[in-house]
């Protein structure tokens, strides 16, 4: 452990994973291409300047306007996009799409480890609270060798349970004293459990002046938020959000994707704050299985698609800017002539996260996506 | 709860014993009964061990694959009939919440808490069933098929219709021909309102595909039926959402069979022949649908990505090929039997291996209900056991996505799950888990109901005895108050 240094200084990852395949389309929006109004007459956002229309970013691309708390970010220069960004899996499966974003190897059904659990490994600083996954469900991404540590979302996640009276715990750990999956998981949970309570506690006593947090979304990710900057051990965090699959009333200001949009803007941006001086070393990337296909359907929504955006947030990041080769929306453009093209491999963007933010070398690197180098190098940070 | 006699004779003799482990008196079960309750029911209740040993292993199976055979407690019909919107259907759950002309705010907000009542009284049939039920094969195979085809509670109206789903396509058909199952699960207006299917509509003008969505189509290919790795390509997923176009629910002006509100609107069919999965299907209305629910009951594919998940729920997270291959054999004899299937599963040595034995870890719903089955407690208020199901983030009817809740290890198996799980068990051991409470249950009532520790004697001779050395030896020298937690609390009863 680097206990020299200060809590602050300890490079910090989170990833935000928005299950469902999310309209990356209607998320930087290509305003400027007239093939975007065509193919979306009823969910296309306005340009810029126009009534609800999308926040400018660059003069082609504009964001969704319910994104408008993220907008600070962007003008500091603390937020980045990858549009046409993705994986070269052509599945529109969600369940094989995100399971291969997952593993980091795009066609492998053998492979169960997480590439973030691979991370952990080559990364380790060996606390019990590396990587904390918020949820009592064990994402894909963290699975693996590596202990993880979780806890449950919701209003009630740090309110004690049976297990934290001393003389509960004590009986349970006659139980699970052995070497096995069940003893060692429990284990894991008595530790991190401890730990996380106790940051949550201070935290939640000091910040709050016992106000509760929001619920949903983005009271998960402000607690994630606090714990990861009182406690430097955890180096790795993993949040989810449901809900992008958007088949029917997708709408365009408003509607599902507006809300979900709404709630996820909002989320990181309780998270950036609440990170406080942490957020100067902490990255955080947000990704969907897939995007969307480009024209909306009869119901007003859209069906599965191919390339799509990351977004990459945090005090390091060389943001204010749209990454990634743009390859246009007319026919002759799209991925099987329905869908963005995917131009940019969703590893080269984390390789270059790893590489520049956490330090992990070639050798790391390849331990982390197996069998892959890097087509092309994106300096984001 | 109240102590039997032959439980205090029993503790009468721990008591003398002194340091004797509290197990002694019996003797352990035969790992094959214990198995079997295991995977064909939610686990033991007090007794149910001595009636298989009594009845045999076979006849035990042979009564479970045929649930109307089997009488139910009066207590649960009992309870079960006092659920005032359990057995609507969908008409007549669409009446029941028909707010009246001109309705005043009032009466909209007892409309509000009536939508609210029907999900909820679901729910709580959904565990009472689970718990007390005796055709526990039945129950099972409920919980997997709804998981198989499953809804979720949140999207727009299909609140209102989960329960009705259960009832009417789930439930009937669990242990008949997957074929019917499909067919009752396409028509439902809770899975037409989850993915799509009701609004998947063709332009009226003639040849526009424009309108269709393909959410049903794609997902009934690949979870449903063949599998994703099925051999369909997206100009299949195309062809059968154009084959499923007009199918939906009934507007207040249209007519329905009075059962249901599905409705095939064949202004809304695309009239034109398709292609799909290499075969022509000839444009003929809602019979094309029907058509192309034949052609994937009877895949192949289907057959064996059906059996893989069954094998993979009743044996292993990892099943042997050779169970998965000969399952798939037999539903494609038997043109989708699923008792057939289960029939054969339950005789193969597959099943049989002891390596299996306990092998699978209980999801949070297998691990909650079986923990309530194990006391033998009278259940009444279900609501501790949803919130257990919230928290461990599979709450009934809550499943966000298509593919329904996994039932694999890598999953569940969390640091905070078992946080909780252990909490729970706590709760439930110690006697504090309201489950018999009821609303009219006053604060005097609850002085007179002492909390009061479970007898953890009982449990364990309710389990058969089958904790390990270690287990015994850390209950053992545990406090008595939570002795009974630390069993349903041990690593034996985290697995089935």
């Amino acid at each position: 452990m680097h206990s020299a240094t200060k809590k602050s200084d300890r490079q910090r990852l989170i990833v935000i994973f928005m299950r469902g395949g999310a309209d990356g389309l209607n998320i930087v929006v290509p305003y400027a291409e007239p093939a975007y109004y065509q193919a979306r007459p009823k969910i296309a956002l306005a340009k810029p300047g126009q009534e609800k229309g999308v926040l400018d970013l660059d003069g082609h691309f504009g964001l969704h306007p319910a994104l408008a708390p993220l907008m600070p970010f962007w003008q500091q220069g603390n937020l980045a996009f990858v549009h046409a960004a993705g994986s070269p899996d052509p599945s529109r499966s969600h369940f094989d799409a995100q399971f291969y974003m997952e593993i980091g190897i795009p066609g492998n059904q053998k492979v169960s480890e997480g590439w973030m659990n691979r991370l952990m490994g080559a990364i380790s600083n060996k606390t019990p609270i590396q990587a904390v996954s918020v949820g009592t469900t064990k994402p894909r991404i963290l699975n693996g060798q590596m202990p993880v540590a979780n806890l449950a979302s919701g209003r009630n996640a740090n309110k004690p349970i049976a297990i934290d009276r001393p003389q509960v715990s004590a009986a349970f750990n006659r139980l699970y004293g052995g070497n096995d999956a069940l003893s060692q998981t429990y284990h894991q949970g008595r530790i991190a459990r401890e730990a996380l309570m106790a940051d949550l506690d201070q935290e939640m006593k000091m910040a709050n002046n016992g106000a509760p947090l929001p619920d949903g979304f983005v009271g998960d990710a402000q607690r994630l938020g606090k714990l990861m900057a009182k406690d430097p051990r955890i180096e790795l965090g993993f949040m989810a959000l449901g809900g992008w699959d958007t088949h029917v009333n997708q709408g365009s200001d408003r509607g599902y994707l507006a809300r979900g949009l709404g709630s996820l803007g909002k989320g990181l941006a309780a998270l950036a704050q609440s990170l406080g001086p942490a957020y100067q070393n902490t990255v955080i990337l947000v990704m969907s299985e897939f995007g969307r296909t480009l024209r909306e359907n009869g119901n007003g929504g859209t069906d599965h698609g191919h390339g799509n955006v990351m977004w990459i947030l945090g005090g390091k990041v060389r943001g204010g800017k749209v990454y990634g080769e743009w390859p246009g929306l007319e026919t002759a453009q799209l991925y099987e002539k329905r869908d963005l093209a995917v131009t940019t491999d969703f590893r080269d963007v984390i390789s270059d996260v790893l590489a520049r933010h956490l330090s992990v070398n070639d050798t790391q690197l390849s331990k982390v996506f197996p069998s892959y180098t890097p087509k092309q190098k994106i300096a984001l940070l | 709860m109240t102590v039997k006699p032959r439980y205090l004779v029993l503790l009468l003799f721990i008591l003398l014993a002194g340091s004797d482990p509290i197990y002694a008196a019996n003797k352990p079960v035969d790992p094959k009964i214990l198995h079997v309750i295991n995977r064909l029911s939610f686990g033991a209740k007090p007794g149910e061990i001595q009636k298989v040993e009594s009845v045999g292993v076979e006849r035990y199976i042979k009564a479970q694959l045929s649930p109307n055979s089997i009488s139910e407690p009066p207590s649960l019909t009992r309870q079960l009939s006092q659920l005032e919107t359990l057995n609507l259907n969908t008409v007549e759950i669409r009446n029941y919440l028909k707010a009246p002309p001109q309705a005043t705010p009032e009466e909209k907000k007892a409309l509000q808490k009536r939508g609210g009542k029907i999900l909820q009284e679901a729910v709580k049939a959904r565990l009472l069933r689970a718990t007390s039920s005796n055709r526990q094969l039945q129950e099972v195979m409920v919980d997997f098929w709804y998981n198989h085809f499953n809804v979720y509670s949140g999207k727009g109206n299909a609140r209102y219709w989960v329960g009705a789903y259960e009832q009417e396509a789930i439930r009937p058909y669990a242990l008949g021909r997957f074929r019917d199952l499909l067919g009752a699960t396409a028509h439902h207006p809770a899975m037409l309102v989850y993915l799509d299917n009701s609004q998947n509509k063709a332009s009226r003008r003639p040849g526009a595909t424009s309108r269709v969505n393909e959410n049903y189509a794609r997902e009934l290919m690949e979870l449903h039926t063949l599998g994703a790795d099925g051999g369909y390509t997206q100009q299949d997923v195309i062809a059968l959402a154009r084959i499923f176009t007009g199918w939906g629910i009934a507007g207040s002006g249209q007519q329905t069979n009075g059962k249901s509100v599905f409705y095939f609107d064949p202004r809304f069919h695309d009239p034109n022949d398709k292609v799909f999965l290499g075969r022509t299907i000839k444009a003929s209305g809602q019979a094309e649908g029907e058509q192309a629910l034949d052609i994937l009951a009877k895949s192949p594919a289907t057959a064996h990505h059906i059996s893989y998940q069954l094998a993979q729920y009743f044996v292993s997270d990892r099943p042997p090929a050779s169970l998965v291959d000969r399952l798939a054999q037999r539903f494609r004899n038997t043109d989708g039997n699923i008792r057939a299937v289960l029939e054969t599963l339950f005789q193969s040595p597959e099943f049989w291996d002891k390596k299996y034995f306990n092998a699978k870890f209980k999801t949070p719903f297998q691990y909650t209900v079986s923990a309530v089955r194990a006391t033998g407690l009278e259940v009444n208020n279900t609501i501790p056991l949803s919130r257990n199901l919230e928290q461990l983030e599979m709450p009934v009817y809550g499943c966000r996505t298509p593919d329904g809740y996994k039932n694999t290890q890598d999953v569940w198996l969390n640091p905070e799950a078992i946080n909780r799980r252990l909490s729970f068990a706590t709760a439930l051991g110690s006697g504090r888990l309201p489950l018999i409470g009821t609303a009219n249950n006053s604060p005097k009532n609850k002085s007179i109901n002492r909390v009061q520790p479970l007898d953890a004697t009982q449990l364990i001779n309710t389990l058969g005895n089958s904790l390990s050395p270690k287990t015994q030896s850390a209950i053992a020298a545990s406090p008595p108050e939570l002795k009974a937690a630390l069993v349903l609390g041990s690593p034996e009863f985290m697995r089935r």
